[in-house]
Order: C-alpha cells, then sequence, then structure tokens
C-alpha cells in the first residue's frame, strides 16, 4: 500500500470527502463479518424448518452429534436463559420449542470442524413435525386461531384490539371523517415483499472468554440493542457480551433483528471455541425479515379547485410470524398515508397482522414506502379526474411549515415539500430516443427481440415523506467519547462513537464532526464496540448523521472546555476522555383512541422528495425500461455531499426494484424464489442515469441543519417509477412489482 | 487432495476436499478473503477473479478444476505499492459504499478496460451487468469506470 493513497481526507462538515474506509475496500483488505478467522475456529449451521406451520414434538439429535468433525448440536433445551428474544417484544424462539412458525425458522444449530460437515450433521436431525394448516392469507388472519399464545403486542399504550392475531392496529381520526367534496377518487393498492438483498450475508464470529463470557463479531445495526438480547438469552450480564462491528456488507433495515449472533454465541460457549457462522443466499432469503407486503385502500376527496378535502385509508399489512419492527412499521405506514399534503380531514385505519409467511420488519423507507406507493397512484388520478395537471395539484396541496398533520403534529422544522416538487418538475427530461436503436436500449434490454415497435413512453411524478428518527415516545440516544491526548506538543484525538457502519458512511459524518468542533486534523476513530462507549442507537430511520454528528459536537466541545480549563494544551501522557449522550427532541405515544399526537409530538422531524421519471414500455413483449430520474430531495444540510447523492442513487434503486422485479415469492407461506437467480435485483442495465438536486433546509434542532438522507428516495422512486408506466400504458396498475402481463396487449 | 495454484504471482498449495469451489479454497485455506461470496451461484459476480486472464466466477469453479491455473484476484491487482487505477477511481468517486461488491467489480472492471480501454456508456453496462451493487445504484461505478478510462 503506498502512502500516497492512505492520505487522509481532513475534510469538514459540509465538503465532499473520501471514505475513510474506500483504500482497505478496494484493496480486498477490509474485514466483512464473513471474513474473520480464529485460530481453532469450528463452523456452526441452522437447521430451519421446512414447515410454514408445525408442531414439533421431537428433535432427534443422536445421529448428528456422531457425525464426523461435529463438537455441539443444540436445541432449545440448550438455551440457557431466555428462550425467547425480539427486537420490541420477546416473541421468538432463540430456537423452535415446540412449534414452528414460518419457513425456515430456527430449530437446530450444529457446530464443527468443517462447513460442509455441520451441514451434513444438520440432515440427520430428525426433527417429528405434526403440519398445522398455515394462516397465509393476512385478510383471514384475524378470523383464524392465534399463531401466538396470548398476545404478545397486547398493551404497550397501543389501541386495544382483541381479534385473534392483532399485532398492533391504529386509527387516526382528524377533523370530520366524514367530510364530502366535490369528486372521489378511490382505490385499491398491493405491495409484494421486498426482500432487503444486501450483499453481505448473515455472518460473525462468537469468540468465548475464559471466563464465561463472550465477544461477538458481528454485522449489525446497533451494536447495543444487540448485546441486550443476547445476555439474557446465554443467562449472562451484559458486560459479559461484549459485540463488536465486524464489516457489514449493506443492511436496509435487514440487520436490525438478530441472526446468528445468539447461535454462534451459545456454540462457542458450549464447545469453548471460537465459532463462525456464515449464511449463504438461500439461508439469507429466509434468515432475515422482510418488507411488509401490504394491501391498501384508499379515497381522496377534493374540491374543483384542487384542494383536498378528505382522505380515507384502511391498511393492511401482513407481519408474518413474529412481531419484529412491525407495531412501528405500523405507525408509520398510518402516519404518513395522506402523503406530504395538507388535508383537513382524515380516517385512516391500519392493522398489522401475525401470519405464517415470513417475518416482516425494517427495510428502508419502513411503512412509508407502502403508503407513497398508494397516495402518488391516488394523487395522479385525482389529477386526471380533475384535469389538473398532476404536478400542480401537489404543489396546491403541499405540506409546510406550520400545517397540521392528520396526527394532529403541526411542523415546526423546515420542510420544503413545494420546494423539491417545484425544483424536481423543473429538471430537463430527455428527448425521446429515436427508433430503430440499439438493443441494450429497449425496454428489456438484449432480451427485447423486437425493433421498438411497442415501445411508448411515459412520464410520472410523485413526492414522499417521512419522519426522521425514532417516535411515539423513544429516546433513541447516541453516545460519543472524546479522548485528547498530547504528543510532541501537537494534540491528537481518538472518537468512540458505536453508530455501525452499514455503508452509509457514518464514520465520515462521525470524524468530519469532530474535525470540525476540534479543529485538529490528527482525528481517528476507534473501532465500534459495546465495550468502548454507550449506545448509538441503530443505523436506520435515516438516524444516524443526525444522532451521530449530535453526539460527536456534544463530546468534542466538552473537549474543548476541558482543554481550554487546562490552559489550552496539554502535557505530553496527559489525556482528556469525555462521553456525552446525545438526545434527540423527545417525542410521545399517539392516542391510543384517536391516533392523534399527545405532549410534545410523535415525530422529531420529517424528511421528503420528489421525483420524476421517464419510463418505456414495450406493449407487446410486456417489458420496461426506466429512461432517466431526476430527483430534489430535502437533507437538511449535506455533510459529505459526495455520499449523500450515493444515497439518493441506491435508494433510488432499491424503489425501482420494488416497481419492476422485487418479490419474495411464497406457496402456502413456503419461499419459493430465495436466490439472485429467482429474486432479481436491479442491474447495472436497470438502472437509468439520475439527476439529482439537494434542497438544504436546515433543521432548527440538528447539529449543523442536517437532516438524513437514506430513506426517502426509496420511498418515492417506486411510486415515481409507476407513475411513468401509468402513463406509457393507461393503465391503472395498482399492485408492485408491475408483472409484464399487466403492460402488454394495448 | 491438493491442489497448486499460482495466485497474483506466487506459488500457493492447499490441501482441498474434493467438493470446495475455488472461492471457498481462495477465502478459507489460503488467506485471500477479499474476493466476496454473496450467492455461490454465479449471479453476483461479488467473487469474481481472472483465472488465466479469463474472468470467472471464482464461485462456479472447482478448487480441483484450477490446480495448476493462473490466478489474478483483487488482492494482485495493487503493483508496488500503487492502486491499481481501478481502485483508484473506485474510491475516489464515491463507487464504493458498503464495499462487499467493491471487489468483483474492480477485478471486472479491470478486465473490461484491459479488453477495451475506452469503453462506451453501453459498453460499460454490458459489461458489469453481471455483478450485483445493493448500495450504489451503480452510477458512481460508471464514474470510476470512466475515470479508470481516462487515467
Ligand atoms: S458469489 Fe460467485 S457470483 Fe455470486
Ligand atoms: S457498495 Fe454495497 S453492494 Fe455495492
Amino acid at each position: 500500500m503506498s502512502a500516497t493513497a492512505r492520505t487522509l481526507e481532513l475534510g469538514r462538515v459540509g465538503e465532499s470527502v473520501k471514505r475513510i474506509d474506500a483504500i482497505p475496500k478496494v484493496t480486498g483488505e477490509f474485514a466483512y463479518s464473513s471474513d474473520l478467522f480464529a485460530a481453532g475456529m469450528l463452523w456452526g449451521h441452522t437447521l430451519r424448518s421446512s414447515h410454514a406451520h408445525a408442531l414439533v414434538s421431537e428433535v432427534d439429535i443422536s445421529e448428528a452429534v456422531g457425525m464426523p468433525g461435529v463438537h455441539a448440536v443444540l436445541t432449545h433445551s440448550d438455551v440457557p436463559g431466555a428462550k425467547t428474544y425480539g427486537l420490541e417484544f420477546p416473541d421468538q424462539p432463540v430456537l423452535a420449542i415446540d412449534r414452528v412458525r414460518y419457513f425456515g425458522e430456527p430449530v437446530a444449530i450444529v457446530a464443527a470442524e468443517h462447513p460442509e460437515q455441520a451441514r451434513r450433521a444438520a440432515e440427520r436431525i430428525r426433527v417429528a413435525y405434526e403440519p398445522l394448516e398455515p394462516v397465509v392469507d393476512p385478510e383471514q388472519a384475524t378470523e383464524r386461531e392465534p399463531i401466538h399464545e396470548g398476545r404478545p403486542t397486547a398493551g404497550h399504550g397501543f389501541r386495544d384490539d382483541e381479534r385473534p392475531n392483532v399485532v398492533r392496529t391504529i386509527v387516526i381520526r382528524h377533523g370530520d371523517p366524514d367530510a364530502e367534496a366535490d369528486v372521489t377518487v378511490s382505490g385499491v393498492y398491493e405491495l409484494g415483499i421486498q426482500d432487503q438483498a444486501f450483499l453481505g450475508p448473515e455472518s460473525g464470529l462468537a469468540i468465548p472468554d475464559a471466563e464465561g463470557g463472550v465477544d461477538v463479531y458481528v454485522a449489525t445495526q446497533w451494536l447495543h440493542i444487540d448485546r441486550d438480547q443476547v445476555a439474557p438469552c446465554l443467562g449472562l450480564e451484559p458486560k459479559q457480551v461484549r459485540i463488536h462491528l465486524a464489516g457489514v456488507g449493506g443492511a436496509f433495515g435487514g440487520r436490525e433483528d438478530l441472526s446468528m449472533q445468539i447461535h454462534a454465541a451459545m456454540l462457542a460457549l458450549h464447545t469453548d471455541r471460537p465459532v463462525k457462522m456464515v449464511y449463504n443466499r438461500e439461508e439469507s432469503f429466509v434468515g432475515h425479515i422482510h418488507r411488509h407486503p401490504a394491501k391498501i385502500w384508499m379515497e381522496h376527496r377534493a374540491n374543483r379547485d384542487g384542494k383536498l378535502v378528505n382522505v380515507r385509508a384502511r391498511i393492511l399489512l401482513d407481519g408474518g410470524a413474529y412481531a419484529s419492527s412491525s407495531a412501528a412499521v405500523t405507525a408509520n405506514a398510518s402516519a404518513f398515508a395522506c402523503g406530504p399534503y395538507a388535508v383537513e380531514n382524515a380516517l385512516v385505519e391500519c392493522t398489522c397482522v401475525y401470519t405464517n409467511n415470513p417475518p416482516c420488519g425494517a427495510m428502508r423507507g419502513f411503512g412509508a414506502v407502502q403508503s407513497c406507493f398508494a397516495h402518488e397512484a391516488q394523487m395522479d388520478k385525482l389529477a386526471a379526474e380533475l384535469g389538473i395537471d398532476p404536478v400542480e395539484l401537489r404543489l396546491r396541496n403541499a405540506l409546510a411549515p406550520g400545517d397540521t398533520l392528520p396526527t394532529g403534529q403541526r411542523i415546526t422544522g423546515s420542510f420544503p415539500a413545494a420546494e423539491v416538487i417545484r425544483r424536481a418538475a423543473a429538471l430537463p427530461v430527455p428527448e425521446p430516443e429515436e427508433l430503430p436503436r440499439d438493443a441494450l436500449r429497449l425496454p428489456g434490454g438484449s432480451g427485447n427481440t423486437t425493433r421498438g415497435e411497442g415501445v411508448r413512453r411515459g412520464v410520472g411524478f410523485a413526492v414522499g415523506f417521512k419522519n426522521v428518527c425514532y417516535s411515539e415516545g423513544f429516546d433513541d440516544s447516541t453516545a460519543a467519547r472524546v479522548r485528547l491526548t498530547a504528543s510532541d506538543e501537537e494534540l491528537a484525538a481518538e472518537v468512540h462513537c458505536a453508530a455501525a457502519e452499514v455503508g452509509q458512511g457514518v464514520v465520515n459524518v462521525i470524524l468530519q464532526t469532530a474535525r470540525t468542533e476540534l479543529d485538529l486534523d490528527d482525528v481517528v476513530l476507534g473501532a465500534a464496540t459495546t465495550s468502548s462507549v454507550g449506545s448509538a442507537g441503530s443505523a436506520s430511520a435515516s438516524r444516524m448523521t443526525w444522532m451521530a454528528a449530535g453526539a460527536v459536537r456534544l463530546a468534542a466541545r466538552a473537549a474543548n472546555e476541558e482543554l481550554a480549563r487546562r490552559g489550552g494544551n496539554l502535557a505530553p501522557g496527559e489525556t482528556i476522555d469525555v462521553e456525552r449522550i446525545y438526545h434527540h427532541r423527545p417525542t410521545t405515544p399517539l392516542d391510543p383512541e384517536t391516533g392523534q399526537v399527545t405532549g410534545d409530538g410523535a415525530h422529531v422531524a420529517y424528511i421528503c422528495a420528489a421525483m420524476r421519471v421517464v419510463a418505456e414500455v414495450d406493449v407487446e413483449l410486456g417489458l420496461t425500461r426506466v429512461v432517466w430520474i431526476g430527483t430534489a430531495q430535502d437533507v437538511g444540510k449535506a455533510v459529505n455531499p459526495q455520499a449523500v447523492y450515493g444515497q439518493i442513487e441506491g435508494g433510488i434503486a432499491q424503489g425501482l426494484g420494488l416497481a419492476l422485479m422485487e418479490e419474495i415469492q411464497t406457496r402456502d407461506g413456503l419461499i419459493t424464489n430465495a436466490s439472485f437467480t429467482d429474486y432479481l435485483v436491479p442491474t447495472t442495465l436497470d438502472m437509468p442515469p439520475v439527476d439529482a438536486e439537494l434542497v438544504e433546509e436546515p433543521e432548527p434542532d440538528a447539529p449543523y441543519g442536517v437532516k438524513g438522507v437514506g430513506e426517502p428516495p426509496t420511498v418515492v422512486s417506486t411510486a415515481a417509477v409507476v407513475s411513468a408506466l401509468r402513463d406509457a400504458t393507461g393503465r391503472e396498475l395498482t399492485r408492485v412489482p408491475v408483472s409484464p402481463d399487466e403492460i402488454v396487449g394495448l | 487432495m491438493r491442489v497448486e495454484l499460482t495466485v497474483n504471482g506466487e506459488r500457493l498449495e492447499a490441501d482441498v476436499w474434493a467438493g470446495e469451489s475455488l472461492l471457498y479454497v481462495l477465502r478459507e485455506r489460503l488467506g485471500l478473503p477479499g474476493s466476496k461470496n454473496a450467492c455461490e451461484q454465479g449471479e453476483c459476480g461479488s467473487c469474481s477473479v481472472l483465472l488465466d486472464g479469463r474472468l470467472v466466477c471464482a464461485c462456479l469453479v472447482l478448487a480441483a478444476q484450477a490446480d495448476g491455473h493462473e490466478l489474478v484476484t483483487v488482492e494482485g491487482l495493487a503493483e508496488d505499492g500503487e492502486l491499481h487505477p481501478v481502485q483508484a477511481a473506485f474510491a475516489e468517486t464515491g463507487a464504493v459504499q458498503c464495499g462487499f461488491c467493491t471487489p468483483g467489480f474492480v477485478v471486472a472492471t479491470a478486465d473490461l478496460l484491459a479488453r477495451s480501454p475506452n469503453p462506451s456508456e453501453d459498453e460499460i453496462r454490458e459489461a458489469l451487468s453481471g455483478n450485483l451493487c445493493r448500495c450504489t445504484g451503480y452510477a458512481k461505478i460508471f464514474d470510476a469506470v470512466r475515470l479508470a478510462a481516462g487515467s
């Protein structure tokens, strides 16, 4: 490695700087969770349920334990502590106890010398299943036998809903939900199950210490909440379980829940050897939660001048077998159901149910994606009904600071919805391309066997929004530690923050903040671990930039003050070491009866984006091609503009995937396409050029005026792409991913 | 069984099981985890390496098939401590986010530019269509390829 290649980028807040981990990532040196190695290491493997719903009467491991190379075969009876865990509700068994509730649920775990030995031993475990009728239709779930005993999510200040299999129900009543208006449009919309499909599979290494504790090196989004779930299941104190961030190959919400953490730790403690576990792609597809599939009924009532009068929505989310973060997704789907529009009357009902389908939880956009697809389809429909330009209709209704949301929360921070709409609408759309042309530039690319006779072009538009940070009273604080030392008269700093670097670039945010506040170049970042600093909260909800910058700024300013007290310099060997915890402004729960805010408001701040899309369809072949995407996004303040553009482009790709190709398919609860052969994600041939504009209106409450940037592009792009397809085909296209059948035969 | 390979100019030997892929042997037996495993089915390109100068998915090649052959992996692209121009371009343009796809893209891009030093837009898209990236939306990866082609 050359010295020049290692030159530090010493950027401050607001400057585009190269990622500090870019060089090790391009050379192959960067250690991901699947790259770890320890002397004497064993390989762990998980035996998973082949049924979506079954009673488990016996797990016979006798043959497996005698297989070559096998060191341990463990079942639920070997779980040393709590038998269940969960991100918000402990409804999920570490290993199946007497019942499996979804296809792929972990039943037993094996450790062996070679991964193939572990796999083969797992095949010899005999599980006696008594299959049960799976609950697979979410519309019927509340009529069926409960999948869980008791009601794991009841209470918690949620609305009482006594029906079986309800995870959470929210009703938002705003103004007069019966208010009438000049015109009404309605529709029913559906979204399939999307997968995060991060490239780096679930993996990690657990190493037992000599005192009964364990170190777990893992790819995760929130180290401390992993620890707080792992330790009780191991029967250990939190300090005996140290979680360290290994290199993370993407996350997108899919690493909020635990995967192999407890399993690897159990095997390591049992064998007293390091144990590595790496899921393959198929296991990854069944081994983590997905984006909730949804069915949404919506009715918009508006006056002739285009002013929205009343929005009525009913949303059904399929949470799958375990709660994960479904309760919070339900809240988001409801709170953002009416879109970034001012509407005086609304009735939103949202229910998330347990089924025996794959469990769902957090994925980028978190409930707002589903709602945006529906409300934007409705806005296009309304525009057509009223004969008003779709962009103009959105502008006439755009929410602005000072306006009140259907939850009763008033927008007190920045919210440039009208500005992002204007800026996106003003982006020049590329001219139609002539025919004939190279097949690569036709819908379907080289799969297109025509000369483009059936090609039609459409232009679509969409706007969407969501919140930043956790909500409804959750205090997702972030800690940071700054350590100042002196050597050769020069000050140097080390920063510790457990914020998970998942690819988004928070490591640079931390360093840029520290350099800005300390006015020092010589700043290094310590490893993210539970053992050196307090919780950072989750790298999710578009919150990590705001919260990490807030915490590092607090700690750095405290260090500066202490330095000033000591006369502005440190003697060699002298140190200043301060840790500070940053809290965003408090929030409070929604009223369970009315869905209206209580106290401080349910959300911290809001972010929005608008998008314009040009797409072509081939109506003979049912193929699509997104030609161009233009977007304007509300980012508050871009800490590292290069990274912000990267988030926007990548976020758009995921929404485009949901619009056109991505869906986990199931039959009777069994996943039938758990591979990249059958679950398609956008490739270089699917992604169009993106023109992105940043709208920087600082958020008054936030450090440097930052907001979050990761989610809005994903929230909006599904809706925007389908809007363009509707324009091209004249069809309603009410379900995503849009299937070729819906495009052919015009 | 034993296999002998020349990897990044170095002769290496490993004892392998008959069923082990070249990717597994590189990563787990030869201490070269730079090539990534994201699908093991030839669908993602994360494991791209050059086998006798040809771009292949190391997950689809049995280690035994590679016995006696020459390999270049991502770890072998930098020379004399200087990053390969493709590596430098990926770091410079922000083409790396989580970076899990990066080794595969870097190797595939190096291969593309060796064959076609000034690829057209369509050529870039087609050449890299076997490599998945879930983070970047590819825009900055195309920037990197163009930057490397110009350098
Ligand atoms: S791991 Fe080889 S192509 Fe995906
Ligand atoms: S940078 Fe994460 S997959 Fe490409």
